[in-house]
């Protein structure tokens, strides 16, 4: 990183050679040019005295004459140098202070000092790409959880909006192309703390060419990529990419979820997004026809998730070229009544206004809802400046791609469990996940729900090993209790075990624990806080064993004994 | 032509020779050592420096340091020999005048390097 210097130095090059010349120059003259002595003879300045008058008149003009009173001549010769010294100098302050001043340098300052602090870490952090609404979702929840984390954005105003965003811990940003493996490594791509690289800019050629660059640099390393393209999807898995994240198509899976399993769909709202639907949407009828308005990427994806599950769709767009290749279609926007009444809204039970323009989305939704009062509305938002009105649009979902991709990331980011148990859960039949939502709303009601996991071993566990060791059995329900109080539950149950890679969905609270066994959770926040204290601390779980303090120390032992 | 490294050429080259016509003569032998001959390789040695700046290749790191040499040599010398002619009871003595010579035959093994290396460079990248 000595671009700086380098750049101050040929910076300087002129006015260098112009102080020296100038020196050089005032110099020759003061030993050239004869002067007088006390006495009145001749006499000539030597090198030793020009230098020492010619240092002291360019920067202060003068102590006087020295050592003797100059004749006519020699003062001639300092009105000149003077004049040319004082000129040396301003030309070279000036453009050494211009230096300073140009944005470039101070774009070479600020980076130098982001690489500095970053490679100065040394607890483990998230290298995120990208500092948009997932970006910035994402980071004020890692925040929250006391993960640090380093931006990049290519937009200057929004590497400022991150100082403004009053986050917890600080978050170092610059401004800078992320498709450039110099600037990612400044970032810390090959700091031995990053744990994860996410690549979340809109550009899909960006976050390809960061995933390429954090793989080959550190092949180990979690990267997660957000991508438009079917292309690109298969493009970041071939390199092994460990999470891919498609806006549109993740949506569409939620929403086709929501359609055809409305209880495993609530299940998964409540674990992913930290703001849930009430349980009582659930009642909403919402097996039946669709009416899908605007063939884009999104309503494309979303007519492929709803084809796997057979349900009944009507298509809608204004361009009959869209329409070509499937059945049940009406051409129109779907903005006017007329288009919605031929495409059988009466007896629809759902339409999703998925148009790229917000104004017309709003449109259809509202025309929908005067025809048919009953519809599950769902309304795609492009813009996110338009969210007063999306809000009071009263639609059922709102379609954001910035916010679903952030709950997925973050679910992943939380605890590798988690996604694993939600591909499970959507094996299970809508009846089991209507019993597991009362469960979880029993705890929960409306706050959000955490979820967490913890691995039985010597390190992340303490307390769990030693007491095993002294050959008592630590069951699941120990942990679930509150520390302070053992007759009182935790507010939380745990959703999954797994053993030796066998999976148990809602394990029974009796099971012992083991070495290598994983647990998930699910409670409020409140409760991993206190289940930490249980795992680590001995005489915690020692007292929720078995009621007793344990007499940890001689005099205790040996009173206990009388 | 490049009038950017005519003035660079010019100036390593004049360096060596204003060096070399101050090093050659007798070296205890004031008479043949002129003081402005000294005061202008100075001088043009620093100007040397200066042009060197800022060139991020190995060869003009190398040229920097012989440069550097350069100054170092000619500092020391002109050092010497000012110590002696203000500060000295006994002026500038014999030993103290062939020291002075003898660092400024340092500084011109410095600048022939340097001259060696601006050729190289100048017939390796051909241009």
């Amino acid at each position: 990183m000595n671009d700086i210097f380098y750049v101050m130095l040929r910076r300087l090059r002129h006015p260098l050679i112009t102080l020296i010349s100038i020196y050089s120059l005032a110099t020759l003259g003061f030993v050239m040019i004869p002067g007088q002595d006390d006495q009145g003879n001749v006499w000539h300045m030597d090198f030793f005295h020009a230098i020492y008058f010619v240092s002291f008149m360019g920067s202060t003009i003068g102590f006087g004459e020295i050592p003797y009173a100059f004749t006519s001549a020699q003062r001639a010769w300092t009105l000149v140098s003077i004049y040319g010294t004082v000129i040396a100098w301003l030309y070279s302050i000036g453009s050494l202070l211009a230096l300073f001043q140009e944005p470039m340098f101070g774009r070479m300052l600020r980076r130098r000092a982001f690489a500095k602090e970053v490679r100065n870490f040394n607890e483990p952090f998230y290298l995120i790409c990208g500092y948009g609404i997932t970006g910035s979702a994402i980071i004020k929840k890692l925040c929250n959880r006391g993960i640090r984390s380093v931006v990049i954005d290519i937009e200057q105003e929004r590497i400022d909006e991150l100082e403004v965003d009053g986050l917890v811990l600080r978050v170092p940003g610059l401004c800078a192309d992320a498709s450039l493996p110099e600037v990612l490594d400044d970032a810390g791509l090959q700091h031995p703390s990053c744990i994860g690289v996410l690549a979340l800019t809109n550009d899909d050629n960006v976050n390809l060419s960061i995933s390429i660059a954090s793989k080959l640099l550190a092949p180990g390393r979690l990267v997660v990529s957000r991508t438009e393209s079917e292309v690109n999807a298969r493009n970041l898995a071939s390199f092994g990419t460990d999470y891919i994240v498609d806006p549109f198509r993740d949506y569409a899976e939620y929403l086709s979820l929501a359609a055809h399993a409305p209880y495993t769909h609530l299940v998964y709202d409540w674990l992913v997004n930290p703001y849930h639907r009430p349980l009582s949407s659930a009642y909403k009828k919402t097996s039946g026809r669709w009416i899908i308005c605007g063939l884009g990427r999104f309503g494309k994806a979303l007519t492929r998730e709803f084809a796997k599950h057979d349900v009944e769709l009507i298509l809608l767009d204004d361009d009959p070229s869209q329409l070509k290749s499937f059945n049940n279609t009406v051409i129109g926007l779907g903005t006017e009544a007329q288009t919605l009444e031929l495409a059988g809204i009466q007896e629809a039970v759902g339409i999703v206004a998925g148009t790229d323009n917000d104004a017309d989305n709003l449109s259809i939704i509202m025309t929908a809802k005067e025809l048919n009062p009953k519809l599950v509305t769902v309304v795609r938002q492009n813009l996110s400046t338009n969210m007063l009105v999306y809000k009071n649009s009263k639609a059922d979902f709102i379609m954001e791609p910035g916010k679903i991709i952030a709950n997925r990331i973050l679910a992943k980011l939380k605890t590798p469990l988690l996604p694993v148990f939600i591909e499970q859960m959507q094996l299970q039949d809508d009846v089991w996940s209507h019993t597991l939502l009362n469960r979880m709303s029993s705890i929960a009601s409306d706050r959000e729900l955490d979820s967490w996991s913890i691995t039985v071993s010597p390190e992340t566990t303490p307390a769990i090993t030693t007491l095993s060791a002294e050959g008592v059995g630590v069951k699941l329900s120990n942990l679930m209790k509150d520390p302070r109080h053992r007759k009182d539950q935790l507010p939380c149950f745990p959703l999954m075990f797994r053993r030796n890679g066998d999976l148990k969905l809602l394990p029974g609270e009796l099971t012992e624990l083991e070495e290598g066994d994983e647990i998930l959770f699910c409670g409020l926040a409140e409760a991993s806080n206190q289940m930490s204290w249980s795992i680590n601390n001995y005489n915690i779980l020692y007292y929720l064993q078995t009621g007793e303090e344990p007499s940890h120390n001689l005099l205790a032992k040996l009173l206990k004994r009388i | 032509m490049n009038r950017e490294k005519v003035i660079y050429a010019f100036f390593i080259v004049l360096a060596l020779t204003m060096n070399f016509g101050f090093f050659i003569g007798e070296i205890d032998d004031p008479a043949h050592h002129n003081v402005y001959e000294f005061f202008a390789a100075i001088v043009v040695s620093m100007i040397c420096t200066v042009l060197k700046f800022g060139d991020r290749t190995h060869l003009g790191a190398l040229m920097m340091a012989t440069s550097l040499v350069a100054d170092l040599q000619l500092v020391i010398a002109a050092l010497i020999w000012g110590y002696g002619a203000q500060l000295s009871d006994v002026g500038v003595t014999t030993e103290m005048f062939s020291s002075v010579i003898s660092m400024s035959g340092g500084a011109l093994l410095a600048n022939i390097v340097s001259v060696i290396l601006l050729m190289v460079e100048t017939i390796v990248v051909r241009r």
